[in-house]
């Protein structure tokens, strides 16, 4: 049933393609239905699964020629994501219930990406994973070059280009492990289960590792993300920042870790201090946490705090990873979710509540229009949202940090003062950026034209994105019992060494 | 019918209705439409696929067919070769039957030229015999050459014809030297006979040098880098639906000869000539991608857009023979189904004038031709190289080819290529999926869509998708067109 996600979602692409022009309530409710039906699918099958481990959703020969096949699983891992781009995707099109241009394709290019969002998630055979992938790449380009806002077309290219090279890297190393392996099969399990040369891991595993990272937002690569963020939509935004960087992290870890475990061990000599690429991407992960978590210190456009928060963010998970340890991975996995979540959130409130209301997202001319006043519900979210972000207890992010910060402390204590770090300067810039939007010193002139009330439809995603990720919070065990034993399988052993 | 009849069917075909096309062209009173001529030649094509797929159920009940002599080999090599230059042919005339609807009285030749270049093509394909291979170069080469003038009276179009003419002639005068030179080395000019008198030649140096020779002649006709100079110059002056056909069908037939000669002809050098093919792919998908980043002329940019994929094609020829033929096939097939299919939308939306050229001009064209933005959209999508689409497998098969062999290094050049690239079509999809910045759509005349233009068009589309999609089917039959040269060798007595 599950594979029924991506089919519904095209399918609703190429109808709401094809409705009429001027019927824009019919076109955003079937948009709705299909990010409905796609979470019921997807939150049926995480709540039947007991176990996390991995069950086949569809097998068919594609390209036999090639051993290539349309091989759709799903374990623990997977559930988690695919509900993840369920919720994300409902919250997405609720915030986006006022676009009024081009709306028709708006929403076909949102489904798109969204069934193909799916499908990465959903793909066991690595051809077909990275034809997903590159999909992502179209919709994604089209939706913030044509509804974006600042430098529009300046962010989507890059944005692009980026995707393109990350992506190209991922395509050598996959057609090397394909070719090495000796061209009998492009299936996940298959070419995990063979045993690469060690040379041949060591350059393998940091060019498709880098590929994907790059989608992650690995520092230094990151600089697509926050100029395609802001550029970006509101619900092009909540899903770039909400999913599809989760899919580069999710590649990471699904294709490169999998594919080319030894690709982490040791080098046997020393440069600058670092022995394997292991050190290498750890340090660049903990630099990204620091380094966005500053950045968006200093930031006066609001959107722009988000961005970089979520390089910092996305920081965490990387980190996470290179933990190579069983607390520090899971971590990671319940930090893709709770970021997806925040993310969202986030973006929607400064997107969708204050910039379509306000028209600009200078901190600066936020404060005076005294916004805690004229708009309530946006200030408690983004309180809210803000205070999960910082890793409060009782939200999402709390588990997710506090899981990674083990996990790294087991590694390397410093590596574990470098979040510590990156934790304090997040509150800060969260509170900075809440005091200056919300709570500044209001004057006293009353704006003649006070800003429209929140809408249902906004109210309704930041329930359920709220929900979500309280509900994580609350009772992690719900997403732990899930994600540990598919952490646990036979696809993930070349990792089991000596820290796990 | 005779063996020597059957072999050359589908050429025949061509000839005849080409003749019957340059016969009947003065009796048709001045003035008066072209069309019927057209029609007639879109028959004779169709018939010489026909002919062509006939000879592959032969060759599939009796195995390979030589004629004359030995030089002509029919092969699944072959006929793969025929059935594409009958394809893009038909698709071009289709594309192009009411392309000449104004006052132009000689759209007639036009017909015919483009049937006698066929001809000269699929002659390529199957002639095993490198001076065959030259009288079919030239047949071809001669009708593009007037091809690419057509468009007579402007100064561009002179330009093009006597760019193509002048480097043509000066490339296929390097193919004969080549040619020349590797009978001194071997005593043949027979594929078979090279292979076999290369083992004993006393002259190894000199066969490295004819082969060198040969790779400048065809890898000016396939525009590799360093060869390429012309082609921006040459597509621009062009009529858009020839520089469709002139990007792809002769291309292919050029790569098909270079398939044959270099691993039929020549598999002892191939230490040597692997070399020159490494320096012309990676020379050819740099210098096209990073030329077109900065065109702003839509036919320029798809002409260095068609040097770099010269260059990802050469990519193919680094794996083994096996692996090169398949990858060569697929990708020429795909790159014939995109290409033409982009500038049959070309030479829809300007018509016969041209007026939009820049990509200026496309800007917000989706709002006032969606349909035919939508065809572009995804002809550039798949020359990016875009899942579902035929380019994204053709790379992929390509490059895994390569790889396959060892050549790790082209595959990351190649790659990396394919990112830088995706920056300029992206810039013209995004120009037309733009808002109109002034009035730049305004003036856009609309012409209308008939409807075997629309055939024309949904037949490369589909072709495209379909090789993105399901390319189980084209994989299998290009997997089994390696050519041998068996029968070239055993019937060498004959030719006393």
């Amino acid at each position: 049933m599950l594979a029924y996600t991506i089919y519904i979602s095209f399918f609703g692409a190429l109808v709401v393609l094809l409705m009429p022009k001027g019927s824009r309530m019919a076109i955003r409710t079937v948009a709705l239905l299909c990010a409905i039906a796609g979470f019921a699918l997807a939150l049926t099958a995480f709540v039947q699964h007991g176990t996390g481990e991995l069950t086949t959703v569809a097998l068919a020969p594609w390209i036999p020629s090639l051993g290539i096949h349309y091989h759709l699983a799903a374990d623990g891992i997977t559930l988690c994501l695919v509900l993840l781009t369920g919720v994300v995707a409902i919250a997405g099109v609720l915030f986006s219930w006022n676009i009024e241009q081009r709306v028709n394709e708006f929403f076909a290019f949102y489904l798109l990406l969204i069934g193909s969002v799916y499908g990465v998630f959903l793909s066991y055979d690595l051809f077909l994973l990275f034809v997903f992938y590159e999909i992502v790449i179209v919709p994604k380009y089209f939706l913030i070059a044509i509804w974006g806002s600042t430098r529009r077309e300046y962010g989507a290219m890059k944005l692009a280009i980026y995707s393109f090279v990350g992506s190209a890297m991922v395509l050598v190393g996959l057609i090397a492990a394909y070719v090495v392996a000796g061209s009998h099969s492009m299936d996940l399990a298959a070419l995990a289960s063979y045993r690469y040369p060690l040379h041949f891991q060591m350059w393998a595993f940091p060019l498709v590792f880098t590929g994907f990272a790059i989608l992650a937002g690995l520092w230094p690569f990151h600089t697509w993300a926050p100029t395609g963020h802001v550029a970006a939509p509101t619900a092009a935004s909540m899903l770039l920042a909400g999913v599809v960087m989760k899919l580069g992290a999710y590649g990471c870890l699904r294709v490169a870790m999998t594919l080319f475990p030894l690709g982490l061990s040791s080098w046997g000599f020393h440069v600058l201090g670092f022995g394997s690429w292991r050190d290498v991407f750890a340090v660049l992960a903990v630099i990204g946490i620091l380094y966005g978590a500053l950045v968006a210190l200093v930031q006066s456009d609001f959107k722009f705090v988000i961005g970089y928060s979520s390089v910092s963010h996305m920081g965490f998970i990387l980190l996470g990873l290179m933990t190579l340890n069983q607390i520090g991975i899971t971590g990671a996995v319940v930090q893709m979710i709770s970021h997806g979540l925040l993310a969202g959130l986030l973006f929607g409130v400064v997107g969708r509540m204050l910039y379509d209301r306000t028209h600009t997202r200078e901190l600066g001319k936020l404060g005076p229009m005294n916004l805690s006043r004229a708009l309530p519900f946006a200030t408690v979210t983004f309180v809210l949202a803000g205070m999960a972000s910082m890793g409060l207890p009782g939200f999402s992010g709390f588990v997710a940090e506090l899981m990674i910060l083990i996990g790294a402390w087991r590694v390397s204590p410093l590596l574990a003062i470098g979040v510590g770090l990156g934790i304090v300067t997040g509150v800060a810039y969260v509170w900075r950026a809440m005091q200056k939007a919300f709570f500044a010193e209001a004057t006293t002139i009353i704006d003649p034209h006070p800003p429209a009330p929140i809408t249902l439809p906004e109210k309704l995603g930041t329930g359920l994105l709220l929900a979500s990720s309280i509900a994580v919070g609350l009772y992690p065990q719900m997403v732990l019992r899930l994600i540990a034993p598919a952490l646990n399988t036979p696809l993930f052993s070349g990792l089991h060494g000596g820290g796990w | 019918m005779s063996t020597n009849l059957l072999a050359l069917l589908p050429e025949l075909v061509l000839t005849i209705t080409g003749v019957l096309v340059m016969v009947l062209e003065p009796v048709i009173p001045a003035g008066k439409s072209r069309k019927p001529l057209g029609w007639l030649a879109i028959l004779g094509s169709l018939l010489s696929g026909l002919a062509a797929f006939y000879q592959l159920q032969i060759v599939n009940a009796q195995g390979t067919l030589t004629a004359f002599y030995s030089t002509i080999q029919i092969d699944p090599f072959s006929i793969f070769f025929h059935l594409l230059i009958a394809a893009v042919v038909l698709v071009t005339l289709l594309g192009s039957l009411d392309y000449f609807e104004s006052p132009i009285t000689h759209a007639g030749e036009y017909f015919a030229l483009v049937l006698f270049g066929a001809v000269g093509m699929m002659f390529m394909t199957s002639s095993v015999e490198l001076l065959m291979v030259f009288i079919g170069l030239e047949i071809s080469s001669i009708s593009t050459y007037i091809l690419a003038g057509f468009r007579k009276g402007r100064a561009t179009a002179s330009e093009s014809s006597i760019k193509y003419f002048l480097l043509g002639s000066f490339a296929t005068a390097f193919f004969l030297y080549g040619v020349a030179l590797i009978y001194g080395a071997t005593g043949s000019t027979s594929i078979g006979p090279i292979a076999a008198g290369l083992a004993i030649t006393r002259t190894p140096t000199m066969a490295i040098l004819a082969v060198a020779m040969v790779l400048i002649g065809l890898g000016f006709k396939v525009s590799a880098a360093p060869f390429h100079v012309w082609t921006p110059d040459v597509y621009q002056g062009a009529p858009a639906p020839v520089v469709g056909l002139m990007s792809t069908a002769p291309k292919a037939a050029a790569f098909a000869v270079l398939l044959r000669f270099l691993f039929n002809g020549t598999p002892m050098l191939h230490g040597h000539w692997i070399l020159l093919i490494e320096i012309l792919a990676v020379a050819s998908m740099c210098l096209g991608n990073l030329g077109a980043l900065k065109q702003h002329d839509v036919k320029r940019l798809l002409a260095y857009s068609s040097i770099a994929h010269a260059g990802y094609l050469l990519v193919a020829f680094t794996g083994t023979h096996q692996n090169a033929v398949a990858g060569a096939c697929f990708y020429t097939a795909t790159y014939a189904a995109m290409n033409v299919g982009a500038f049959l939308v070309l030479s829809q939306l300007s018509g016969f004038s041209e007026r939009i050229r820049s990509i200026e001009d496309f800007t917000g064209l989706a709002l006032k031709r969606p349909g035919m933005s939508a065809l572009l959209g995804f002809f550039l999508l798949s020359l990016i190289g875009i899942p579902f689409t035929g380019g994204f497998f053709g790379k992929f098969y390509v490059f895994s080819g390569a790889l396959q062999n060892g050549h790790v290094w082209l595959g990351i050049v190649g790659l990396a290529n394919s990112g830088v690239a995706c920056f300029y079509y992206l810039r013209l999809l995004a120009a037309i999926y733009s808002r109109p910045t002034s009035d730049s759509v305004a003036y856009i005349p609309v012409r209308k869509v008939t409807a075997p233009a629309a055939v024309a068009l949904a037949a490369t589309a589909l072709a495209t998708l379909g090789l993105g999609i399901l390319p189980n089917k084209l994989v299998h039959l290009v997997e089994r067109a390696t050519p041998t040269t068996t029968a070239a060798v055993a019937v060498q007595p004959t030719q006393q």
